[in-house]
């Protein structure tokens, strides 16, 4: 037993991938956070605050989770879809009846996007409760806003994309406030002195026409799949970032 | 089946049940310990976290994330293997839904143009939601309170805060998801919808209530003078307040964001007031301008 443990560990590929043994030392431990790409993110060392459920309740990292499961999952889904007026319902159709797992695959997309919006919202009210975004953290706090105002907009884009009646009248819903909007929107307060219409409005440009059809669709899922995660994870870059430089968790001064 | 099981097992719906049970469970946990945080303070000791040291993070930190992954994990699979995401006919643009409501998250604001024209209730609202929230850190100049929960520190920051939260966020969302049925009318989650239902609601301006004609020269200046009267007072009324009573606090924060937070206050406020005068006096609007109405 022992000459094959030394057969699979002792040998030049093996040592290439792992560059430290499981000996419980303090070298090993700082390694195995420093050595990984992935848990690198995190200090070698932390406040006991950090680890205390009670304190964080884990919120923000679940929402990171939950994000990671939407880009998985949401890759899956993509295999299966086109952006297209004529073919959107059908792929949906495809999902639940052909397609292997993509019952589960939207299913699971669509509760965790869901559960994304929901534990967003509970990590800024504990934020918020521990004055976690005062000194020196203000500047965090202000990302955070902008991440979860990305979040709903993630949501909401991905709504139109299955193209039944429930995405399409409540997109047709959310854009027409956006008719509203002073200025630029046709029925706007003052837009009139802009000569704005419904067909140089910004509803027009959201939606690529003056009503939600296939333009609409296109750019949702542009939206959707590209552009917003790109920001949201540039954005989540700094905010973790500055987690760290600003100090760690949140915890009482002296 | 009886109409309040039929609403709250909707599949979308689920995900608002699941939202009040977190919330709730998460607010009790938060206050909870801000008292006990409060009580070690008043009796000399140290908060909780206060006396922390340093510990590795491997692995006291990536083993607890470990587990919560897989609850998570766990937790999202049974969701999903329980529950279907909805999908419903293809989309067609010649049948209206009645009720036609947003997604969820949204619901609070689709609630609110029952008070507020749409660019109000859907452009300047949340647009000042967002710069409010952003300002928080920079008009919030109590350096107590810090890293960890306290309620008896940050008294007005913490009941202002709730208030917006827990009232103007979370409390229209459930409203919006269980009680507005066809017209968007008010069903009670245990009442059936009836789409033939008609309410008649005559509604009026404030300066009708006064007998004088809303649309007219004098209903303008009337109206102008109760909305910019509103943000006035409401913006002088304190200042003089604190100016007699607490002079170092109003030194301290500096008029930009005394002005500021009482902006942001008033407008908050503007919208409890819009909602009881809509539903208890049935006035609709405040101020008619050829413009705009508020």
């Amino acid at each position: 037993m022992n000459s094959l443990y030394d057969k699979v560990k002792k040998n030049l590929i093996w040592k290439s991938v792992f560059r430290r043994d499981y000996r419980d030392t303090a070298r090993n431990r700082a390694m195995a956070i420093f050595g990984n790409v992935f848990l690198h993110l995190h200090p070698v060392r932390v406040r006991e605050s950090a680890v205390k459920l009670r304190y964080t309740w884990g919120m923000g990292g679940i929402t990171f989770l939950a994000f990671i499961i939407l880009t998985i999952t949401g890759v899956v889904l993509m295999f299966y879809y086109h952006p297209t007026v004529d073919l959107a319902y059908l792929d949906m159709k495809d999902l639940e009846f052909q397609a292997p797992y993509g019952v589960i695959s939207r299913n699971l997309h669509r509760w965790a996007a869901h559960f994304m919006v929901i534990v967003v919202m509970i990590h800024m009210f504990r934020v918020f409760m521990t004055g976690s975004y005062k000194a020196p953290r203000q500047f965090n706090w202000g990302i955070g806003v902008i991440l979860l105002v990305l979040t709903f907009l993630l949501s909401f884009t991905g709504y139109l994309l299955p193209w039944d009646q429930l995405g399409f009248w409540a997109i047709t819903v959310g854009t027409n406030m956006g008719a509203a909007t002073p200025l630029i929107g046709y029925q706007g307060p003052f837009s009139e002195f802009l000569h704005i219409t419904p067909y140089n409005d910004i509803r027009f440009a959201l939606l690529g026409g003056a009503q939600v059809g296939g333009n609409a669709l296109l750019r949702s899922y542009i939206w959707h799949c590209i552009a917003i995660p790109l920001i949201s994870v540039i954005l989540m870059f700094v905010h973790f970032w500055r987690v760290r430089k600003d100090g760690g968790i949140s915890r009482p001064q002296h | 089946m009886n109409p309040f099981i039929e609403i709250i097992t909707q599949p979308d719906n689920i995900a608002i049940v699941i939202m009040i049970v977190m919330v709730t469970f998460f607010t009790i946990w938060g206050f909870q310990q801000a008292f006990q945080n409060d009580k070690l303070k008043a009796s000399g000791y140290a908060v909780d976290g206060e006396l922390d040291q340093d510990v590795d993070t491997f692995k006291p930190l990536v083993r607890i994330e470990l587990i919560i992954s897989l609850v998570v994990v766990l937790f999202l699979s049974i969701w999903s293997i329980a529950v279907d995401a909805p999908l419903e006919e293809i989309a067609n643009p010649t049948i209206t839904p009645n009720p036609a409501k947003a997604p969820w998250y949204f619901l609070g604001l689709q609630e609110l143009l029952v008070y507020f024209d749409p660019w109000l209730a859907g452009v300047v609202l949340p647009t000042l939601i967002v710069v409010g929230l952003m300002a928080i850190p920079y008009i919030d100049i109590n350096p107590k309170g810090n890293g960890y929960y306290t309620f008896a520190e940050r008294k007005y920051a913490v009941i202002i805060f709730a208030f917006g939260f827990f009232i103007l966020w979370l409390l229209l969302i459930v409203i919006g998801v269980f009680d507005r049925g066809p017209g968007w009318l008010w069903y009670w989650p245990w009442e059936e919808w009836d789409h033939q239902r008609v309410v008649f609601e005559p509604t009026r301006d404030l300066t009708q209530v006064i007998g004088i004609e809303s649309r007219s020269i004098p209903g303008f200046i009337i109206g102008a003078i109760v909305v910019i009267g509103y943000y006035v007072a409401g913006m002088l009324l304190p200042l003089r307040h604190w100016r007699k009573n607490n002079p170092e606090l109003l030194a301290q924060l500096g008029m930009i964001r005394y002005n500021l937070i009482m902006f942001l206050f008033v407008t908050m406020m503007s919208v409890p007031i819009k909602m009881v005068l809509r539903l208890v006096f049935l006035v609709k609007y405040v101020w008619i301008t050829p413009w705009f109405n508020v």
